[in-house]
């Protein structure tokens, strides 16, 4: 089982009160809120933070990126992956991911990984996502593309990494006469992709054909098992048998010596009210051809007040009571994520362990606790589920290796 | 006096294109909003009194089917230049509304000899020399369309009572305007230099409150035209034809039969 160390680096030293009164957090919420000279001592906290997690065990850091928003101080998830790539030595470092249709030149984001890569000496993930909604208008990329980008823009960067140049790409959204860049990643035939997500059956599907991992993003017990199921049945369509290499959760924990501590910090998961990418309108959240049109309907009743968020807005507490956010004494959390483990079965797991306005001291107490005991044990009990992460399972990095399919029928893809 | 009003479809380039007819007389293309059209208009059937009217719904918009590949309001103008064509319409005028405007200017400077007589109704495809066009993507479904009305109670006449189906289609619109005029948003770069071939009578109409197209594009256009003279409408809003359907019917009707 691979375990890895996340937080959204929170930009926590905004003024709170400010967002309330503007009524959102996020893409349009003043700019001006943001202190860099807060922001310079949070970086490079959060650096810290990610060294100790490698020196108490951590087996990846995983690191993401949002724009306009307090939520999310990582503008450019590539920037925190080339310091860590030089300032580790062991971690794998786990970019989920990078947003590809924010990415106007594929093959410069091909280079970045790649030299990412061999900085790391072969310890990226690059993984890729779409980005949420307000990603594509705080970059000015037209949403109604988001997927054909997304797709389009995979296709290229999988060619540089797997076939030599120069060639040509002649795409619909990009095109480039000259494909030949020099840095290429040291991991072979290519650095493992995987693919994180929330809501989209599309995405889920597009995955599996891949054949690439997915990380569930802390959905419930009950619908990670429909995105497993999903999944698995679109594996079998491919040809192949999903397990749990192919899968990965990640959920909020907090760890600290007394229960009543972890309970106090672990409320600082709701800092956002609730809402994991700040308050927001939400056709900034789901722009117009965003999404799939089959959500059409009922988004546009949530987005006029006439419906509740389909994802509804649960309480501290009922989130606590069904595991979505899980805190407490490393004993005490140990048990409820083995319940967890058992139920999704993932061979990948992140841990979300600190957000909001958590001090450095407990940040670097909780990171020592779970990652120093927590994550032992819970590579342990998944041991004893035969959960193997894709480097136990020596799983293909992409369906097209695959050795074992029953049907070539999606191999071709 | 009811006005009858025939739908048909006409295959243009692949698709499906929806199109509502009406009236007799000089013929008369009208092109509708970036947020679509309702089916009937008082604004339509004022104008079906005087002119055979010709009210397509642009591709992907309302009854129309989507190309996938569509990517520029000019891309429309040759589909509806197509359209027209067979439909064996001559002798065309054009009212243009917000962004139909756009379409109907994109039209006019790829053939200066398109149209008998051109009416922009507060157009889109030009960029304002002073503020900005309202960009839809950041506000409800709901309130784009009311800000542009001066008079909230004539958006209730319009469209009270919005129901889901009309949320889904404004929804749909949006995601066509932004397939067709994401960047530069609502406008073209090219556009004004192309328009100076165009001798076509024009009137550019804009209403004295629009909150969508500031009022220095009207006189952009009025520049950009070698014919255009502007007027505007007191108390009204962007979406003129809706909000003032008597108003700018009289002065559609006056100026295309005007010799």
């Amino acid at each position: 089982m691979h375990m890895m160390y996340f937080t959204e680096q929170p930009m926590s030293a905004y003024d709170a009160q400010a967002g309330l009164d503007y009524g959102a957090t996020a893409l349009n919420f003043s700019n001006s809120h943001f202190n860099p000279i807060e922001g310079s001592r949070l970086y490079n906290e959060y650096l810290e933070d990610y060294i100790l997690a490698e020196e108490y065990g951590a087996d990846g850091i995983m690191l993401n990126e949002h724009h306009n928003a307090p939520f999310c101080m990582q503008a450019k998830t590539n920037i925190f992956a080339s310091i860590l790539a030089a300032t580790t030595k062991r971690v794998k470092i786990v970019i989920l991911g990078n947003p590809l249709p924010l990415c106007d030149n594929p093959i410069r984001m091909a280079e970045e990984l790649a030299m990412i890569d061999m900085i790391s000496k072969g310890r990226l993930v690059p993984g890729f996502v779409r980005g949420g909604g307000q990603e594509q208008l705080a970059s000015g990329v037209n949403p109604a593309f988001n997927r054909e980008r997304f797709i389009e823009a995979h296709d290229l960067i999988q060619k540089i990494w797997s076939e030599p140049g120069p060639f040509r790409w002649e795409g619909t959204h990009y095109q480039h006469r000259v494909v030949n860049p020099w840095a290429v990643p040291m991991q072979k035939p290519y650095p493992r992709v995987w693919v994180p997500g929330v809501l989209s059956k599309e995405t889920i599907v597009w995955t599996a054909q891949q054949r690439y991992p997915y990380i569930a993003l802390n959905t419930s017990i009950e619908h990670t098992r429909e995105i497993w199921k999903q999944y698995s049945d679109t594996a079998a369509d491919c040809g192949y048998t999903a397990g749990p290499e192919n899968f990965g959760y990640l959920i909020r924990v907090h760890v600290q010596d007394t229960e009543e501590k972890a309970l106090a910090n672990a409320r600082q998961f709701m800092w956002m009210q609730g809402e994991f990418t700040g308050l927001a309108h939400p056709v900034w959240a789901n722009p117009s051809g965003y999404f799939s049109p089959s959500g059409r309907r009922n988004f546009v009743q949530f987005a006029t007040g006439r419906a509740k968020n389909p994802r509804g807005n649960p309480t501290f507490e009922e989130q606590i009571a069904s595991t979505m956010i899980v805190a407490g004494t490393p004993s005490q959390v140990i048990e409820k994520l083995k319940y967890i483990v058992e139920n999704t079965r993932p061979g990948i797991m992140g841990i979300w362990a600190n957000d909001g306005n958590v001090s450095k001291e407990d940040r670097q107490r909780c990171i020592k606790l779970l990652c120093g005991e927590v994550m032992p044990a819970i590579k342990e009990y998944g041991k004893s589920l035969g959960l193997k992460d894709p480097w136990e399972a020596n799983a293909p990095v992409h369906l097209r290796y695959s050795t074992d399919l029953t049907t070539r029928q999606a191999a071709a893809e | 006096m009811t006005v009858a009003w025939t739908d048909m479809t006409k295959d243009i380039a692949g698709c499906k294109i929806h199109v509502s007819r009406a009236g007799s007389g000089p013929t008369v293309l009208v092109l509708h909003h970036d947020i679509g059209t309702p089916d009937r208009l008082p604004f339509y059937d004022k104008l079906a009194e005087n002119f055979d009217v010709i009210v397509p719904h642009h591709p992907g918009w309302g009854k129309s089917e989507r190309p996938q590949w569509l990517r520029h309001p000019r891309d429309i103008a040759a589909m509806t230049t197509w359209l027209l064509s067979d439909l064996g319409a001559k002798d065309v005028s054009v009212v243009g509304l917000g962004f139909g405007g756009w379409i109907a200017a994109e039209m006019a400077s790829q053939s200066p000899q398109t149209f008998r007589r051109m009416v922009l109704v507060a157009p889109m495809g030009i960029k304002p020399p002073e503020g900005n066009i309202a960009d839809q993507a950041i506000v409800s479904y709901i309130d784009y369309p009311q800000a542009g009305f001066h008079d909230p109670a004539a958006f209730e006449a319009v469209f009270g009572g919005i129901s889901v189906d009309q949320l889904e289609q404004w929804d749909v619109c949006r995601e066509m305007s932004f397939r067709t005029a994401w960047k530069p948003y609502m406008y073209s770069q090219t556009l004004p230099h192309l328009l100076g071939g165009v001798q076509t009578p024009a009137l550019v109409i804009w209403g004295d409150d629009d909150r969508i197209v500031p009022i220095s594009a009207g006189h952009a256009y009025v520049k950009a035209l070698r014919n255009a003279t502007m007027t505007t409408v007191a108390a009204c809003g962007h979406f003129a034809e809706m909000e003032k359907p008597a108003e700018i019917g009289k002065l559609v009707t006056d100026f295309v039969t005007a010799s």
